[in-house]
């Protein structure tokens, strides 16, 4: 009989060893599922993984790993520092939705304008959405003591309505024939977020995420607001006594976490994007979650897994039109990936033992 | 689940022959805004995809990716094909038209069909059907079916394909019902089954007793079969399965003769960009077979609808007709312009609330 025994200690070496094993087992039964779909697994595994980092027409799908990457790696960082302190923001997509509504109706309040201020101007409202949106779960929480999961998770199914509306009525393009949708911004030189250097995907919302991988490292580790942010997640009753003000922690985690999903949105919707639409979001905000735990809520780590994440997006549509495999199995094969790591994650703080079975 | 692995393994067989692929071959690409299995819309792609197959048989190959977001996910898709090689590549959603016209600056050479939109360039057509005459022939059906006279309608998002098609069927139910009343719902997606189901049991709640659907899946049939005594029509695809009833008749699109007549353009150079809106007439739109549990009379008179658009001889928008504010908007005999259907973002007297703005 083989029981579970806890550990004294969470075991350091399997927390750093179990996002590879997950990987592997990913590859391991994703393989096995491909090939019952018919299809050489080694062959898909390899299309997805390899193909768009060395492949043919790597030069296109490296850059393409930036685009997709970062606002994954933006969000979850921002939700990272939250959960670490135990303060549980579901609804980032919300909030991403906010931000883009907000920095686009910003930048194109300004239309026809050319100046140089207007995108700075977008930057800023975008944060602003965003950082709104998360305030009503703290403010919530803070005030009467709400769940800010359930709170600021069907705040995004609210965020989603206001998006249908703007694009039907106030953002809708004059231009367009009654059809839903805004003015591209693409095609509006002062709102555009374009890349840095043509064909690089370096876009303002990649060189963020980075900055926000920086800002979060130092923060947790030379900074007295990060100690505070590990140490109630970790021990609630010790913080206290440390003279953590809980409500603080509340409003400063929602808020920039909210904030930064507001900024990915925000430079999704002017760059890559370009247009506010009915569905113009697909749910960065909640895979954002699965790479803050794939990175293990460190900021390297959800660099990691933020391209992680993004290789798997890009393979997958490789997979799809080279191979035939269909949508959902690039889906199951993304999902194994998060059950496996919870399922190892019990590694960190079991062990597995083989013992006799004792009468009771 | 069964026909998703069936079309799976197929395109499994066209992946192999992929390797083999000589330079002479015309390689022809698909975005689909669904999975091909979801027995509308994008099931009706695949299939004019599939036709393409067997008419132009190893002269062609096809690739094709499902479920594909609108917006940058659908340029690198669109992108990704166009590298490995496509000669054209049909894109299927109205959400897919800026970034269509985007890869197609980057690829002169390609060809690009974009389905359901209006911006067009030197390497991009759009091609539509004229779905609202299916609709005409449905509102009557509908109009005669009702007994509760309250006949719902989960709209998809209120864009002028979707209103021009909800001002068809009630011009048409009007016709042959002055009291009905037609019970709208948005459910601002393409293809959610839950979402679908979810509107159609609210409607069948408020009494509707006919549903109407533009949305892709057959979860509003799923919902109309468990309540019993609901009628409804099969939306993009037959959805056969559902029928002699609840799903007494369907709008079919049929995409493959356009499918193979543009291919075909491109192996012989002859592709030009173009406006295509095709109708009942080209074989674009078709009604599929109504059922028994439609009066003898009534399936008469629906067929003989069906025939007179057919012939060119009806048009589903001819005065007179008012907007529903009141004013006027086609004379005696006039017909609409096709200019004015392509921008509809009102609704025809007597429809009651108001298009989401």
């Amino acid at each position: 009989m083989i029981v579970l025994e806890k550990r004294p200690q969470p075991s350091k070496a399997w927390s750093y060893a179990t996002p590879l094993v997950a990987v592997l087992a990913t590859m391991v039964f994703g393989g096995l599922l491909f090939a019952i779909l018919g299809k050489n697994p080694l062959q898909a595994i390899g299309t997805i993984f390899w193909e768009p980092l060395f492949g043919e027409f790597a030069f296109y799908y490296r850059p393409q790993l930036l685009v997709k990457g970062a606002p994954l790696v933006l969000i979850a960082i921002g939700l990272s520092l939250g959960f670490r302190a135990g303060i549980w923001n579901i609804g980032a997509e919300g909030q991403y939705i906010m931000g883009a509504i907000f920095g686009a109706g910003a930048g194109l309040a300004f239309y026809p304008l050319d100046a140089f201020y207007i995108f700075p101007i977008m930057v800023i409202a975008g944060a602003f959405g965003g950082w709104l949106w998360a305030m009503i779960p703290a403010f919530l929480k803070v005030r009467f003591g709400t769940n800010e999961i359930l709170v600021s998770l069907m705040l995004v199914y609210v965020a989603e309505q206001m998006l249908a509306s703007v694009s039907l009525g106030l953002l809708k393009n004059p231009e367009g024939f009654g059809f839903p949708g805004s003015r591209n911004l693409q095609s509006y030189e002062s709102a555009y977020n374009a890349e840095l250097i043509a064909g690089s995907g370096m876009h303002w919302g990649v060189v963020t995420a980075l900055i926000a991988v920086i800002f979060a490292y130092v923060l947790l580790n030379r900074h007295m607001l990060g100690f505070h942010i590990r140490l109630t997640g970790e021990a609630p009753r010790a913080a206290k006594f440390a003279g953590v003000n809980p409500a603080r922690l509340i409003l400063f985690c929602l808020g920039l976490s909210g904030a930064l999903a507001g900024l990915a949105g925000m430079f999704e919707v002017s760059g890559p994007s370009g247009v506010v639409s009915i569905d113009f979001n697909v749910g960065y905000g909640f895979t954002a979650i699965i790479v803050a735990f794939l990175g293990r809520l460190h900021p390297v780590g959800i660099l990691l897994a933020g391209g992680l994440m993004a290789l798997t997006y890009i393979g997958g549509e490789i997979a799809q039109s080279q191979l035939g495999l269909p949508a959902a199995a690039i889906q199951v094969f993304q999902g194994m990936l998060l059950f496996f790591l919870l399922a190892f994650d019990l590694l960190t703080n079991y062990r597995i033992r083989a013992a006799r079975s004792e009468v009771a | 689940m069964k026909f998703t692995s069936l079309l799976t393994s197929a395109a499994m067989a066209l992946g192999l022959a992929t390797g083999a692929m000589a330079e002479d071959k015309t390689k022809v690409g698909f975005v689909y805004v669904g999975p091909v299995g979801d027995g509308g819309w994008t099931y009706e792609h695949n299939k004019g995809r599939l036709a393409v197959e067997e008419h132009f048989g190893d002269k062609v190959e096809t690739v094709f990716v499902e479920s594909v977001p609108e917006g940058p996910d659908a340029e690198r898709v669109m992108t990704q094909m166009a590298l490995e090689g496509a000669d054209l590549i049909f894109t299927t959603s109205f959400g897919y038209m800026d970034p269509t016209i985007n890869v197609a600056k980057k690829f002169p050479d390609v060809k690009f069909e974009h389905a359901t939109g209006y911006k067009t360039a030197d390497n991009v057509s759009v091609y539509s059907a004229r779905f609202y005459e299916g609709r005409a022939v449905q509102g009557h059906i509908a109009g005669n079916m009702t007994k509760s006279n309250i006949i719902g309608y989960i709209g998809s998002y209120p864009i002028p394909e979707v209103i021009r098609g909800i001002n068809s069927a009630y011009v048409h139910a009007k016709k042959v019902n002055p009291d009905v009343e037609f019970k709208i719902v948005w459910a601002y997606t393409w293809f959610d089954p839950a979402k679908e189901a979810d509107a159609a049991t609210v409607l069948i709640e408020q009494g509707a007793d006919v549903i109407l659907q533009h949305t892709d899946s057959t979860a509003p049939q799923a919902a109309a079969q468990e309540a019993g005594n609901v009628v409804t029509f099969g939306q993009a695809s037959d959805m056969s399965e559902y029928a002699p009833f609840p799903r007494v008749s369907s709008i079919i699109d049929d995409w493959a003769p356009y499918y193979i007549a543009r291919t075909q353009a491109v192996m012989d150079g002859t592709w030009e960009s173009a406006n295509t809106w095709d109708g009942i007439r080209e074989g674009m739109v078709a009604i599929g077979e109504i059922s028994d549990a439609v009066p003898a009379d009534v399936k008469e008179e629906a067929l003989a609808l069906k025939a007179a658009m057919a012939a060119g001889e009806y048009h589903p928008f001819t005065g007179p007709l008012k907007k529903q504010d009141g004013s006027d908007w086609l004379a005696e005999g006039e017909t609409a312009d096709d200019g004015t259907l392509a921008g509809m973002n009102f609704y025809v007297e007597g429809l009651e609330g108001e298009i989401p703005q």
